[in-house]
């Protein structure tokens, strides 16, 4: 053991090479096989639907009833819908929609969700009682009556606030959010019952760690694993939960193609057209699988116990 | 009265002085949610804490040292009694003056592999309470203060970076002695700190803990149910029953000359590393009892193998003075 208060002035201590924690992660997320394939699969379908439009010029409202539900081919390698129109074209367009609704609704139900159920968690007593009640309401809420309420209601108002496009994403994604963020609170509130009687956490407050700090620094980063798989199902769910509203009238007007939205029209046609509801069908599946991946491989990078 | 020691006979400044110290968590349930028991894990403990001493604090399973502990750094809101330290009233404390008394008094756990955050490297566990607290200026006195408590107890500079899961657990163990070391405090609360290590590993943890008091003049309430450990370190031994302290003593005089039959039957367990020594052993019937319904009385006469009724079930024997050196029991019958 070397003397601390005696160490001699020349005598330097041998530092350690500082690394910063954001390189150890990435290094150790590129370790994950499958989570850096789904990156670039994601980051190709983001880049495509996001510049495809300039290099896919057909107009995706054109049509033509001489190419009615015809099947891939070089002029329509996606095949067309029922009207002749280009699904290559639709699902480009659709796909910004649906990728931002998706990931957009997803922040929304996991940040609503981890603050409710952080301060539910951290609180005893009345607070607590108040919000779980709070969320068994939302849970208990019929969905569908007080959508269409909702929607009619803020629709036309955010309309003419953010433009027709804008307010009506700016709604779906409150909306997806405010009906999707009871899990995720339940799930973080669980787990901050178990880790604020960790003994490291009582090491913080002996230390006078604030209950923001200990939240911040010592609860919240431990319930990181469960929450990031609530988040990857949870971008999943809100692309098919649009497509419902679309369905039903309440989400995107019926000529923005979402991919829900082509799903839903392309129902009748499966047995002689099934091309049309397999492209927009695989394009979610893809999507849910490489979110679901990355997840998976964000976890074990942040996650110092793992070894990889 | 109330069985503080009289530190008139005491050598030494009273550091700490606890009062009829109680604690009882309440139990919940029924139709409406309302208090249906009540837990009493401490009952009106009090001792005195001298500056530079070791008191160790012994009992079974549940009798209340760790919440006793936890009370003394208000980890735990005791129900009642008084806590002083250095003439500071610990449980009327507000924010600012709590959170200086935080830097006075520390903790360090039994288990010392929930006792580190497993997301934190080493430096920033040991590197938090300096930051809490702006002990150092610089970044560069941050990292040397951190690398000069690393080596304190015995670890190096290489270490910082690494996560706790990459140690042992006689090494969490001195990361967790290095946290609690960082503000500088006075008096610190060793909660069963070796309880979970290997025989070998614990002389070592132990020999570093002496090591720090007489280095640093640090005051110790060795939590432990381990006598022999206890015997090792301690100035001055409590013994606990079901909340209460049933005999104080200092460790010379409670090993030599028990006095509470509890004591007694404590000390007879003790091992003895010679196969061929003999000694009465005095084995106890029965379980402790629950301390949510605690027999009347002496709370231990339920499995007293001296115990005199009715006396012993009617009346509850107080702490009082027994022998030299300050030694104390509450037992109708000795002392």
């Amino acid at each position: 053991m070397v003397g601390s208060t005696l160490a001699s002035p020349t005598a330097e201590i041998a530092r350690p090479q500082p690394v910063s924690l954001a390189y150890e992660a990435w290094r150790r997320f590129r370790r994950h096989r499958l989570a850096v394939v789904s990156s670039v699969v994601l980051l190709a379908i983001i880049l495509a639907v996001l510049l495809g439009p300039t290099f896919w010029t057909v107009p995706i409202n054109e049509i033509d009833f001489t190419a009615r539900l015809k099947a891939p081919s070089a002029k329509h390698p996606l095949g067309t819908d029922d009207l002749g129109q280009d699904l290559l074209a639709r699902m480009l367009y659709g796909g910004r929609i649906s990728l931002a609704v998706g990931l957009a609704a997803m922040v929304v139900a996991i940040l609503v969700g981890t603050v409710v159920g952080a301060i539910a968690g951290m609180s005893r007593g009345s607070i607590d009682a108040a919000l779980m009640w709070v969320t068994d309401l939302f849970l208990a809420l019929p969905q569908l009556p007080l959508l269409l309420l909702i929607i009619y209601l803020f629709r036309d108002s955010l309309k003419s606030i953010a433009g027709p496009e804008a307010g009506i994403f700016i709604l779906i994604v409150a909306i997806i959010g405010g009906f999707r963020w009871m899990p995720a609170a339940r799930l973080v509130r669980a787990q901050f019952f178990s880790l604020r009687e960790k003994e490291f956490v009582e090491a913080a407050r002996a230390l006078g760690a604030s209950t923001t700090r200990q939240v911040v620094r010592h609860i919240l980063p431990n319930s990181f694993g469960p929450l990031v798989v609530a988040a990857t199902i949870d971008v999943a769910a809100a692309i098919v939960f649009e497509s419902t509203l679309s369905f039903l009238g309440l989400g995107f007007p019926p000529d923005i193609p979402t991919w829900g939205r082509l799903l839903f029209d392309a129902k009748d046609y499966l047995d002689i057209a099934p091309h049309w509801a397999l492209f927009p069908g695989a394009a979610i599946f893809v999507v849910v699988l490489t979110i679901s991946f990355i997840g998976d491989g964000l976890r074990d990078a942040l996650d110092p116990r793992k070894v990889i | 009265m109330s069985g503080v020691p009289d530190t008139a006979r005491t050598p030494g400044q009273p550091l700490m002085r606890i009062k009829d110290l109680a604690k009882t968590f309440s139990l919940k349930g029924g139709l409406f949610g309302g208090e249906t028991d009540r837990v009493h894990a401490v009952d009106g403990v009090s001792f005195d804490l001298i500056k530079g001493e070791t008191l160790g604090l012994v009992g079974e399973s549940g009798c209340g040292k760790s919440t006793t502990g936890r009370c003394l750094l208000r980890l735990i809101e005791p129900s009642a009694g008084e806590v002083w330290f250095e003439g500071r009233d610990v449980l009327r404390m507000g924010g600012r003056e709590l959170a200086a008394l935080r830097r006075d008094m520390q903790i360090i756990f039994q288990d010392p592999f929930a006792s580190l955050n497993p997301r934190m490297t080493v430096g920033a566990i040991i590197g938090e309470a300096l930051i809490i607290h702006g002990l150092t200026p610089t970044k560069r006195a941050f990292e040397d203060r951190i690398i000069e408590l690393l080596e304190t107890v015995g670890l190096g500079a290489d270490h910082v970076r690494r996560y706790p899961h990459e140690f042992s657990g006689g090494q969490r163990q001195r990361i967790g002695i290095a946290r609690a070391l960082a503000v500088s405090p006075k008096l610190i609360v060793c909660d069963e700190p070796v309880s979970a290590l290997d025989v070998s590993i614990q002389a070592q943890v132990i020999n570093l803990l002496e090591d720090l008091q007489t280095k640093f003049g640090l005051t110790y309430i060795f939590i432990a149910h381990d006598l022999s450990v206890v015997e090792h370190i301690s100035t001055r031994v409590a013994v606990m029953y079901l909340g209460r302290i049933v005999e104080i003593a200092t460790a010379r005089d409670l090993y030599t000359q028990p006095l509470h039959p509890y004591t007694e039957a404590l000390l007879s367990a003790v091992p003895i590393p010679d196969p061929t020594a003999k000694r009465q052993r005095i084995p106890l019937t029965g379980d402790v009892p629950s301390p949510i319904r605690r027999p009347t009385g002496c709370h231990f006469h339920t499995r007293c193998p001296i115990r005199k009724m009715p006396l012993c079930a009617s009346e509850d024997p107080k702490l009082k003075p027994a022998g030299p050196n300050g030694h104390m029991v509450a037992c109708h019958l000795r002392g």
